[in-house]
């Protein structure tokens, strides 16, 4: 037989220890990258409180670091702004994803269950650009003719959209969350007589209610973090609103808009990594929680 | 396995065919459209060099000038005594060159019976105490603010000499010169502020300035514009690290050449003043 | 029957009429939704599919981009996505079989997948800001289709990974108990009976991050894109147009902004193409080789 010598056996263990190695780098490196974007913006991000006071900075109420006099840090606006046109968002997304998701997992079958999900997921894969330029271009003057407002760029044109970009993530997390329940829930209340309207809401639902607590906060986590689509239709005014018809701007547009313009190494450059700082934290505890809800959900199942 | 190492060497072979002679161009929207149409010409005629244009406001090219990011920064306001500081410190010595010339317009909805404005009557209006058109002998119709964002050259130029104060909190901050004109087209009540070679559009009013309130002029009217006695009128800039050289200074000599000057007039600007071609001239020799 | 009947009756009847009908009033939200993805559909095609010629995807713009095509936003868009993975494959797949054949089950492990998965839910703005200040600044690479091509792959990396997992954990564990009981060494059962039966799984998930990374404008925004350049990227240090953001830019700086409108449409149209086209595929793949797996009972 050939090829059992000892040589040939010594390079294969060698490649054999290689190769784990390469795996094993490559997975700490991503641990790394979370790491490294966290310490980079914490790094860069405190460095703002060396000329910006670091409670003006979290409750100011000003955003407006190129004034005409002095500049102002203010968080508030900008957190205002994301937070509000999220809550526009999930008003309009949660009641639709849920129904939608109970009626994908409770009562479609087969072809047409995979037809309905494929479109929602395709929806969720389209560009941010697209929807903001469908949001400038169509919705805006929907809205300043239909309300009778001056201009269609504000606060309500923002959350809407939102709302169409979390859908997707509420209906494909919540449908998750419906179909982990075990049957023999389901089958017990039809065994003592419901209805499956009745068994989806008030046995399924509330079985699910972690997971779809989950879903909500990925839809919200997807809201926060919107740039594009965002930047192109909220009117981009750091200014606390008063009305759905008024100018805002989150603190992802805030990013975006003056990342180009602060030089290397001024307050203004590193407020806006001090602002990626709020936006991570946002994410990441949102994420988490939405996953420990998850789990919490699986585990309830098991007895 | 054998096709993505074709392809990594294709993209090597990319890599090894080498950097172009590229002349990176940035800052400034309200002269994006006039750089990128000079960079177009500019290209035919110079076909082994490439010229990128791109936008993000006059902070943006500035700063971009002094992190050293880019060949020429495009802003249409002059250069900030603390960013000179700031581009020193960094190592770098910015030399300005004026290609074209601007005066700002104040636009309004076409409907506005409004003709014309005082600057400190403009400055009022954008610091948000005028807030009702008919104060200044217009419609009785909330006045509804659109500017730009702070890193545009416009929005500083206007907030210095007309504002003199910080821009009512209200003021849209809109991603560029179109929209702004976009977003007064379709609201009534709205004012802006513009450069001329986005002025003129169907919709919308260009508003006659005067300093005192004497005498009103326009920006259309090239005499007002050259001779200052518009207020708003401003030369746009380009600024390098140091003098301009190579490729970047060729393209900079066609902008100010005939050819690249009568671009400046197509694109709806005025062409330099033979002061202003002095001062390049001095600053490319 | 007339007169009166008894109130469980009427409770029924409310109950029965609420599930025969009820839950198809739930289907109404569902369908509004996918009429209005529909209707986005109709509107940017009427007003943007007359652009589209083989002329207007294979030209670069002309005439202060009021004329001509897309053709280098094509190209840039390919190749910065390229690149982005030519960064996260590897180190994306190689992650994903550490993770399902070697990590033990502890501590280590449980917070590379929980750091893995949170990676995923970071706003892309965050990554253009990560990738600004590693790539252009710390690392000098400068605006170039490198930097934007790693701060892409970065963002990338996460969602390759957790598919790539999901396709190699798929693979039962008797096709590697098979080789192994053969004398191989553990990389090479890994390599002859799990990863060829994987890579179908691998793919799709590789393709629906193509599909993904195309239309992302914030992490290249800083990085690297430009509104006009007239060469094509012949280096790793070129600057770029792209899809999203020229569609950007027509959208909100373009001057004449009426008259590019319907450039801006075309943009879009091509854009959701390219998206939908990876995203098919990967679907029609996944369907294909999920009927092939006949080792899935």
């Amino acid at each position: 037989m050939a090829g059992t010598g000892r040589p040939r056996f010594r390079s294969r263990k060698l490649t054999d220890k290689a190769a784990g190695a390469v795996f094993r780098a490559s997975s700490l490196l991503s641990a790394v990258v979370l790491l490294g974007i966290l310490l980079f913006l914490l790094l860069y991000g405190v460095r703002t409180f060396r000329e910006v006071p670091i409670l003006r900075f979290l409750f100011g109420t000003v955003w407006n670091p190129d004034a005409y006099g002095e500049p102002a840090y203010g968080l508030i606006p900008l957190v205002l702004g994301s937070l509000l046109s999220t809550a526009i968002a999930l008003i309009i997304a949660v009641p639709l994803g849920i129904a939608s998701a109970i009626l994908i997992s409770e009562r479609l079958k087969g072809w047409v269950r995979v037809a309905t999900k494929t479109l929602v997921e395709l929806f969720a894969g389209f560009p941010s650009v697209v929807l903001g330029f469908f949001g400038l271009v169509v919705l805006a003057p929907f809205i300043a003719h239909t309300f009778h407002v001056p201009s269609g760029l504000n606060l309500l044109n923002a959350g809407v959209l939102l709302g169409f970009m979390s859908l997707p993530t509420i209906i494909s997390v919540s449908d998750d969350a419906l179909r982990v329940v075990p049957h023999s829930y389901r089958e017990a209340a039809y065994a003592l007589g419901a209805t499956p309207w009745t068994t989806a809401f008030r046995i399924v639902l509330p079985a699910a209610r972690s997971g779809i607590l989950a879903a909500v906060m990925l839809g919200f986590g997807r809201a926060v973090g919107e740039t594009m689509a965002v930047m192109m239709v909220a009117g981009n005014a750091a200014i606390i609103p008063h009305s759905l018809f008024d100018p805002i701007r989150t603190i992802t547009s805030t990013i975006a808009i003056e990342l180009g313009e602060s030089a290397f190494g001024s307050a203004h450059y590193y407020s806006l990594f001090a602002l990626g700082c709020v936006l991570f934290i946002i994410a990441l505890g949102t994420n988490l929680v939405a996953e420990s809800l998850i789990k919490r959900e699986k585990r309830s199942f098991t007895l | 396995m054998k096709k993505l190492l074709t392809t990594i060497a294709v993209l090597a072979a990319l890599v090894a065919t080498g950097a172009a002679r590229e002349v990176m161009v940035k800052g400034s929207d309200t002269m994006l459209n006039l750089v990128q149409n000079l960079a177009e010409a500019f290209s035919s005629t110079n076909p082994d060099v490439t010229v990128s244009v791109t936008g993000g406001g006059s902070g943006v090219g500035i700063s971009a000038v002094v992190n050293k990011q880019t060949d020429i920064g495009d802003a249409s306001r002059a250069i900030a005594s603390k960013e000179i500081s700031g581009a020193r410190a960094n190592g770098v010595n910015p030399v300005e060159y004026a290609i074209a010339i601007d005066g700002v317009c104040i636009i309004v909805n076409a409907s506005n019976t409004v003709e014309k404005l005082t600057i400190e009557q403009l400055g009022q209006i954008y610091q948000g105490k005028i807030a009702n058109w008919n104060s200044v002998g217009g419609p009785n119709k909330k006045v509804s603010l659109y500017g730009r964002q702070p890193s545009s050259g416009t929005f500083v130029y206007v907030r210095d000499e007309a504002v003199k104060a910080e821009y009512a909190a209200s003021m849209r901050q809109m991603n560029g010169n179109a929209q702004i004109v976009e977003g007064v087209r379709a609201d009534e009540g709205a004012i802006g502020y513009v450069g001329v070679g986005y002025a003129r559009e169907a919709g919308i009013k260009v508003l006659d300035l005067s300093k005192d309130g004497t005498k009103f002029y326009s920006p259309l009217d090239k005499e007002a514009v050259d001779s200052g006695k518009y207020p708003l009128a401003r030369p746009l800039f380009q600024y390098t690290n140091g003098k301009a050289k190579g490729d970047a200074r060729t393209f900079i000599e066609f902008e100010l050449g005939p050819d690249g000057q009568k671009i400046v007039s197509d694109q709806g600007f005025y062409p330099l003043t033979q002061g202003y071609q002095d001062r390049n001239n001095a600053n490319l020799h | 029957m007339t007169g009166h009947e008894p109130a469980q009756g009427r409770r029924l009847r409310r109950t029965r009429f609420a599930s025969n009908y009820g839950f198809w009033a739930l289907g109404i939200p569902l369908a509004a939704f996918l009429v209005f993805i529909v209707y986005m559909f109709a509107y940017l095609l009427r007003n943007g599919l007359g652009v589209i010629s083989w002329r207007f995807l294979t030209q670069p713009p002309l005439n202060g981009m009021t004329e001509g095509g897309i053709w280098p936003c094509i190209v840039g868009t390919v190749l910065v996505t390229f690149v982005s993975l030519v960064f996260s494959v590897p180190i994306g797949v190689f992650s994903a079989i550490y993770l399902s054949e070697y990590a033990p089950a502890n501590f280590a492990t449980r917070g590379i997948r929980s750091s893995i998965r949170s990676l995923a839910g970071i706003p892309s703005i965050v990554y253009g800001l990560f990738g600004v200040a590693l790539f252009v600044s710390a690392m000098k690479l400068g605006l170039s289709i490198l930097s934007s091509g790693l701060t892409l792959g970065l963002m990338n990396l996460p969602w390759i990974i957790a598919t790539a997992e999901e396709a190699i954990s798929a693979i039962p564990g008797s096709f590697r108990e098979g080789a192994l009981a053969l004398g191989t060494t553990k990389w090479e059962a890994i390599r002859h009976n799990v990863l060829p039966y994987a890579f179908p799984g691998i793919l799709t998930g590789i393709l629906l991050a193509v599909a993904r990374t195309m239309g992302e404008t914030a992490p290249i925004l800083f990085t690297g894109v430009t509104y006009y350049t007239r060469q094509l990227p012949n280096s790793l240090s070129s600057k770029f147009m792209a899809l999203p953001y020229h569609l950007f830019a027509l959208a909100t700086q373009h001057d004449q902004m009426m008259k590019v409108r319907p450039i801006a449409f075309g943009t879009a149209i091509v854009l959701l193409a390219f998206v939908l086209l990876f995203d098919v595929v990967a679907f029609v793949f996944r369907l294909r080789t999920a009927s092939a797996n006949k080792w899935q009972v």
